[in-house]
């Protein structure tokens, strides 16, 4: 039913539009070129395996933002490999070492409630300041559009200026209605008008669009506690689901976002957006190792259309071309 | 969370004592962990390469001191390193000759731009000067929406950017008006944009060349990874940057990227974002910054600062008190003039380690105003009730509040602020201080 949100299989690239993979790669070209060449430069040339080539294997994986754990881990066990002489050849490394990080990212989607006949699919999007959670409500309502789907905007950020201005805009260009208060109202009395409009005309699908927020700060995170329980009195089940957007470009502090965001609310995804950019991403291996969590999106660029499902397989297989 | 790197130094270095001097053998194990703790703060590899084989230069053959154990003696050297590189001396805005002055920011998408150039109109208006907003971003929805809202709320005019010209003809546009307008600096908002981005990067270029302005600042979060030294450099490159504003630095990350940003470009970091308030702009502290990339809170320049501040022999006294648990109103209004001279109270508390996390801070969070109101109300006081806070009934609230010109309940929460800060004060010292070296003693 929900098509716009579920995972690719297998095979299925070849039934997208036009130009799915060459975008995708386009996206992560830098990614590519960044670990995924620099691993094939140092790997085709070598013969065998010496300390010097895991040093140059720990580089890439902590500049591509993997961190200290998750680069420990990898090294440790391919240096394990090394040890029993499986991994004798840079070739055979390469791949173990493409496994284990498909491995860490292979996670399972976390169960959650439906809705029933007749609601609204809701879905809250959070994250820090400036990670993209605007621009990519725009994309998932114009992804849920093109799929045929009903869709509300809920201007949820009533606090930065003309942050309702632009989900406006975005509403317009993608044929969304968007509902909103003015600026400095309450967001948890526009995320109920949001809900009771949805149900009146019977929408597919609410996005909720909250303010940026650091995770640190605890009165910010009661206030989208309390969201979340408005939504949830309103209509039972609901929030459906709450993503988090994350920006590629973070570094470790992503970890820490993912963990308060998660223990305030309960994820059920995370969207990397700014794989555009050459950031690797990295972090988000570590992220799905250690919390579990599925990523559904990515984003490639600042348009409507520059989203992407997340799927492991083919997320590693990008990077590693 | 993270184990400090002065804990973890402590433990690599508990066989070591009486050691005399720092030696390769002694130091390999130190400096592993000054690694991986720069690496936990997402300074860029490279750098930390660098970073660690410069520190193992410094401290070969260096006299451990009397008052400290091998691994504060590495932690002071490193600190001491990152304080240096992160650059000495505080860097204003260079606001010399002719008038209009241009300020132009740039970088990456969602890195703070609009917000900065909002803080940086306040932050000049109250030096005197006459800002004129300049939107330049014509892409991204409502940005310059935003701008003119930050601008309305300030009282700072907005150009009136047309969206159908291009960036830099806005921005000549907008120079040859800021006569009209009084102003006598202009702060042009551009675009969020990525550094790889070639058609977009020379549209800042071309603005460049036409407003030559008096300084391009880089607008960079915080809480950016191993990216920021790609980020940064291609920036440079093209701009010939002037300074650096790290955004977002009230969080929680240990920022990392202020050294990699600075050694990639060499230029100085100027200010810092600290909240989402107009007001949330500060000065860069190399010290604050550097113990906090080292995950060790503010500890050290606190240290520093507290020992700047006060002198020794007030210090001890302080301490003893606390640990005697005999701290008053009257230190508690000696530790507020401190702290306006460090920071605001959040955010030193924030600098301890460990105190990051209590939730139970909000009720500690005391505004530029309410440190005012909170001085008035303890000047108010009588000696002997700042001494001993458990006299001041009812009746010497009402008149300390009618002293004030403040209400009674405003009396009642700054006790209670004062009873809270108190306890963990004195939690503090039992618990935080005893680790640290020569605080205080
Ligand atoms: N290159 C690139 N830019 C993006 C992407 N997603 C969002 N952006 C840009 O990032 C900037 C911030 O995006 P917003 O959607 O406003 O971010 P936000 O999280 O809603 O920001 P706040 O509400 O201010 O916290 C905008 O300039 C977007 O165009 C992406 O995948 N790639
Ligand atoms: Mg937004």
């Amino acid at each position: 039913m929900w098509t716009f949100y579920r995972k690719k299989e297998k095979g299925e690239e070849q039934a997208e539009p036009k130009g799915f993979l060459s975008r995708l790669r386009e996206g992560l070209s830098k990614t590519r070129t960044g670990l995924a060449g620099r691993l094939d430069n140092l790997l085709y040339g070598k013969k065998q395996i010496d300390e010097k080539l895991l040093e140059q294997i720990e580089e890439i994986l902590f500049t591509s933002d993997l961190g200290v754990a998750a680069t420990r881990e990898l090294i440790e066990t391919v240096q394990a490999g090394v040890a029993r002489k499986e991994l004798d050849q840079p070739e055979k490394l390469r791949k173990a070492l493409k496994e284990q990080i498909r491995q860490f990212l292979d996670v399972v989607d976390i169960p959650h409630s439906m809705p029933g006949p007749g609601e609204p699919y809701v879905i809250m999007v959070i994250g820090v300041n400036g990670v993209g959670k605007t621009t990519t409500i725009a994309k998932l309502g114009y992804q849920a559009r093109e799929q045929g789907k009903t869709v509300i905007f809920v201007a949820g950020d009533t606090f930065r200026a003309a942050a309702i201005e632009q989900l406006q805009v975005w509403g317009d260009r993608v044929g969304v209605e968007v509902i909103k208060q003015k600026q400095g109202s309450d967001p948890s009395a526009v995320v109920f008008d949001g809900l009771s409009s949805a149900l009146a005309k019977r929408i597919d699908v609410v996005l909720i669009d909250t303010a940026g927020r650091l995770h640190t700060k605890s009165n910010l995170m009661e206030e989208l506690e309390k969201i979340n329980r408005v939504i949830k009195r309103k209509l039972p089940g609901a929030p459906h689901e709450v993503w988090l957007v994350l920006d590629a470009t973070t570094g470790q502090n992503a970890v820490s976002q993912a963990e308060i965001f998660h223990k305030a609310l309960g994820l059920t995804g995370i969207i990397l957006t700014k794989l555009d950019g050459t950031a690797k991403g990295g972090i988000v291996v570590g992220i799905c190792r250690q919390m579990k969590i599925p990523i559904k999106f990515i984003g490639i660029g600042e348009k409507m259309d520059d989203l992407r499902p997340f799927n492991a397989p083919d997320f590693v297989d990008a990077i590693f071309g | 969370m993270f184990e400090s790197l002065s804990d973890k130094l402590a433990r690599t270095f508990k066989k070591l004592r009486g050691q005399g001097k720092l030696s390769e053998n002694n130091i390999q194990e130190a400096l592993k962990e000054v690694r991986i703790a720069l690496l936990e703060a997402d300074v860029n590899y490279k750098v930390v390469k660098q970073f660690v084989e410069d520190i193992r230069q410094k401290a070969m053959g260096k006299e451990v001191l009397e008052s400290l154990t091998p691994g504060q003696q590495v932690i002071k050297i490193v600190y001491g390193e990152l304080t240096r590189l992160m650059g000495e001396t505080r860097q204003e805005l260079a606001l010399t000759g002719r008038t209009p002055f241009t300020l132009m920011l740039a970088g990456l998408q969602g890195s703070g731009k609009t917000t900065t150039a909002g803080k940086l109109a306040l932050h000049l208006r109250k030096l005197g000067r006459h800002p004129y907003l300049v939107p330049a971003d014509i892409y991204r929805p409502a940005a310059i929406d935003q701008l003119q809202k930050l601008g309305s709320q300030l009282g700072v005019p907005v150009y009136g950017t047309d969206r159908k010209l291009r960036p830099e003809d806005i921005c000549v546009d907008a120079l040859s008006k800021a006569g009209t307008v009084g102003a006598d600096i202009l702060i042009m908002d551009t675009a969020g944009r990525l550094h790889i981005d070639d058609a977009l990067m020379a549209e800042l270029v071309r603005i460049k060349e036409k407003i030559l302005p008096t300084e391009i600042l880089l607008v960079a979060d915080a809480m950016t990874g191993q990216d920021a030294v790609n980020v940064a450099k291609h920036f440079n490159e093209l701009l010939d940057l002037t300074g650096i504003i790290l955004t977002k630095m009230e969080g929680d990350a240990r920022g990392g990227a202020a050294l990699s940003i600075k050694a990639v470009t060499g230029k100085p970091i100027k200010f810092i974002g600290v909240g989402e308030k107009l007001e949330a702009l500060e000065p860069f502290f190399p010290e604050r910054t550097a113990s906090r990339i080292l995950g060790m809170g503010d500890m050290l320049s606190l240290i520093e600062k507290a020992q700047a501040e006060f002198d020794e022999k007030e210090a001890r006294k302080l301490e003893k008190r606390l640990r005697k648990k005999e701290f008053d109103l009257e230190d508690f209004q000696t530790q507020l003039k401190q702290v306006k001279k460090l920071g605001s109270i959040e955010q030193i508390l924030g600098m301890l380690p460990g105190l990051g996390q209590l939730k139970k801070l909000k009720g500690l969070k005391p505004d530029e105003k309410e440190v005012i109101r909170i001085e008035a109300i303890i000047n108010s006081m009588t000696g002997e009730e700042r001494r001993n806070y458990k006299i001041i009934n009812g009746s010497r609230r009402r008149r300390i509040a009618s002293g004030s010109g403040t209400s009674v309940q405003d009396v009642n929460r700054l006790l209670k602020n004062f009873i809270q800060t108190k306890k963990m004060m004195e939690t503090l010292t039992r618990k935080g201080l005893q680790g640290m070296p020569s605080m205080f003693q």
